[in-house]
């Protein structure tokens, strides 16, 4: 703590206005942090209906990735008892399938709260592509994943090559997984069933079972990969940039480290 | 049409008792799924109405559905089958041969002009116009076209016809191409397989001829009674599947115990058919009962979909052997070294700023 900076005699001065007046009262808080903090306070971006999606469908996925795989590549043979007392590989199964749901109707949920939230929320979902200063800031970003920027920009919401990735990744990804995801379903449901009603004309179209499980496989490669570089960028992010990233998913606030303009 | 038998007078004059005649019935009843009160219906529908005739051309293909059909138990085989539909030209069964064949052809297709069913096996190859199949002296394309055109529906027997099977495997040199795609103005209706069974043939001609129509076809074309459903589903080894019980390699003693073959790359979970149902040879068996995986061969372009032995297809856009899980581990390797890559280029410029800033702090 910068003691010089701690004004004698301060507590006289603090009126109602002072932000952080406990801090300043416990001597916490420097002048310097008052300035900052008068300056430039968080922004409230991601609203608590959107933080809940994030957590929910993280973790939904990290079940659908685990259990997926298995479905591909069975555990080894396990010998429980006889086989009506095991279900196993059921239970991966139905583990699956209930990640599915949920994760589908998060989905869903998402959606309705692009129409209800606030403007962040609606930006994984529309890209501003006629926007000729948004392509220039895409390019702007991938010069600075490739080192080739000094300093970054700060954004609000997501960066434009974020948002990108967001939309062909979750919003194109997760649908194509959802669809493809419920008209395999619908084969086990079986012919007259919801999903297959809603998605039995998936299969003709791509023309046999076992390709859409080639699909609905390299799908879930695609949100592998997602994943981990959204994990990566997100904590290199927190700690490069100059705004708030992993904290801001779950407080739901950005802050900023300095306050040059841009 | 008058001057037709009806199928029980061909029945009967075939030395077939009344008392099996309704034992048939009712067989074709269960088979089609259908309940008791149906068995009177077919009875009355054999006893009065005239026979359909049938017409059967052969394109590229191996005679193997012929064969499973003239294997059916369920209707009873060859007397009544081939009794049963009046089969008017099929050029491997019928005894004429030369000219006088392929004037029963057109005699039929003339006399019977809509109202006759076209059973085709195999496919016509459409490339150096369709010169590499020619039966009675014509590429049997033109065969094809010429006996659609007054047929009330066409029949595509086996994968050939369905879907294109083994001919129609890249890279596909004659251009051999499903029935469907070549004559697009008649309904048709699909009984794929390598060949389908034999009951399943005999039952979906056994319908058209007794409701007068086709029977009800799934979203590809295929009957729903055989094709609804996988073998997967009413495989009697799904409890192991679902136990996670499963064959690791085919000689290990898990093979013994007959357990789920899904790890040995059966394609019984994506191969809709009727085998775990109906089996073969009688309901003898089927391919899972004795051992081996389905190969899933009344799928659409089995043959393109990799080894018998996998579940999963083989990608080659890449050049390189591959399926989806291959390519995707690959990916995922990529990604995670292009990330500890760029880390580290990170820390170190990071690293190197750093230093540069306190060196001109100190200047």
């Amino acid at each position: 703590m910068n003691i010089q900076t701690r004004k004698p005699g301060a507590v006289a001065e603090v009126d109602e206005d002072t932000p952080l007046v406990t801090a300043v009262l416990t001597g916490d808080a420097t002048a310097e942090d008052l300035e900052s903090v008068r300056r430039h306070a968080s922004v409230y971006v991601y609203e608590t209906p959107v933080r809940l999606w994030h957590w929910i469908n993280a973790a939904a996925i990290l079940v659908l990735i685990v259990t997926g795989w298995l479905i591909a590549n069975p555990p080894p043979t396990m010998q429980i008892g006889e086989a009506a007392n095991q279900f196993v590989f059921g239970y991966i199964r139905f583990a699956h399938f209930a990640a599915a749901m949920i994760m589908t109707a998060g989905f869903f949920g998402r959606i309705y709260w692009a129409f209800m939230g606030n403007h962040h929320s609606k930006q994984m979902f529309r890209l501003p592509i006629l926007n000729r200063h948004w392509w220039s800031e895409v390019f702007f970003e991938i010069r600075w994943y490739l080192l080739l920027e000094k300093e970054p920009k700060k954004y609000i919401g997501h960066n434009p090559l974020a948002q990108l990735a967001m939309f062909f990744f979750m919003t194109l990804g997760l649908s194509f997984m959802i669809v493809s995801g419920f008209a395999l379903y619908a084969e086990g449901s079986g012919q007259g069933s919801l999903p297959d009603i809603l998605l039995g004309w998936v299969i003709p179209l791509v023309g046999s079972s076992q390709t859409l499980h080639g699909l609905h496989q390299l799908g879930m490669w695609a949100i592998v990969v997602f994943v981990m570089i959204h994990i990566y960028v997100a904590v290199r992010e927190d700690i490069m940039s100059r705004q708030s990233i992993v904290s801001t998913m779950i407080s739901g606030h950005r802050t900023f480290k300095d306050d040059r303009r841009d | 049409m008058s001057q037709i038998e009806t199928f029980y007078e061909v029945m009967r004059r075939q030395g077939i008792t009344r008392r099996s005649f309704m034992k048939y019935c009712s067989l074709t009843a269960a088979a089609l799924g259908l309940g008791p009160s149906f068995v009177p219906k077919i009875a009355h529908a054999m006893e009065t109405k005239p026979r359909t005739p049938v017409i059967w051309v052969h394109g590229l293909e191996c005679t193997c559905c012929s064969e499973s059909f003239i294997r059916s138990a369920h209707p009873l085989a060859k007397d009544v089958v081939l009794s049963m539909i009046s089969l008017d030209y099929d050029d491997t069964l019928m005894a004429a041969a030369g000219h006088a064949a392929e004037a029963a052809l057109e005699d039929t297709i003339e006399k019977y002009r809509g109202n006759y069913i076209l059973a085709v096996e195999g496919n016509p190859p459409l490339n150096e116009d369709g010169m590499f199949c020619i039966t009675g002296g014509r590429p049997f394309v033109e065969k094809l076209r010429h006996a659609a055109e007054g047929a009330k529906a066409i029949i595509s027997w086996g994968a050939c016809a369905s879907y294109g099977c083994v001919q129609a495997a890249k890279p596909n040199p004659t251009r051999a191409t499903p029935v469907h795609q070549v004559i697009t103005d008649k309904p048709i209706i699909k009984v794929p397989g390598c060949p389908p069974i034999a009951e399943v043939m005999t039952g979906v001609i056994t319908y058209m001829l007794t409701f007068d129509r086709l029977p009800p076809l799934d979203r590809q074309g295929r009957p729903q009674m055989f094709y609804s459903q996988r073998i997967h589903d009413k495989c009697y080894r799904r409890p192991h599947f679902d136990a996670g019980q499963f064959v690791e390699a085919f000689d290990d003693e898990n093979a013994r115990k007959g357990y789920c073959l899904y790890k040995v790359g059966c394609k019984g979970p994506t191969t809709y058919n009727a085998c775990s149902t109906v089996r073969w040879n009688e309901g003898t068996s089927f391919p899972i009962q004795s051992g081996h995986g389905c190969i899933g061969c009344s799928e659409d372009g089995f043959w393109d979909n990799g080894s018998f032995y996998e579940r999963t297809t083989q990608i080659n856009a890449f050049g390189i052997e591959a399926n989806a899980n291959t390519v995707g581990t690959t990916a995922a390797a990529l990604t995670g070294g292009a990330i500890a890559v760029h880390a580290a280029v990170t820390a170190l410029k990071a690293a190197q700023k750093k230093t540069q800033s306190r060196v001109s702090e100190e200047a």
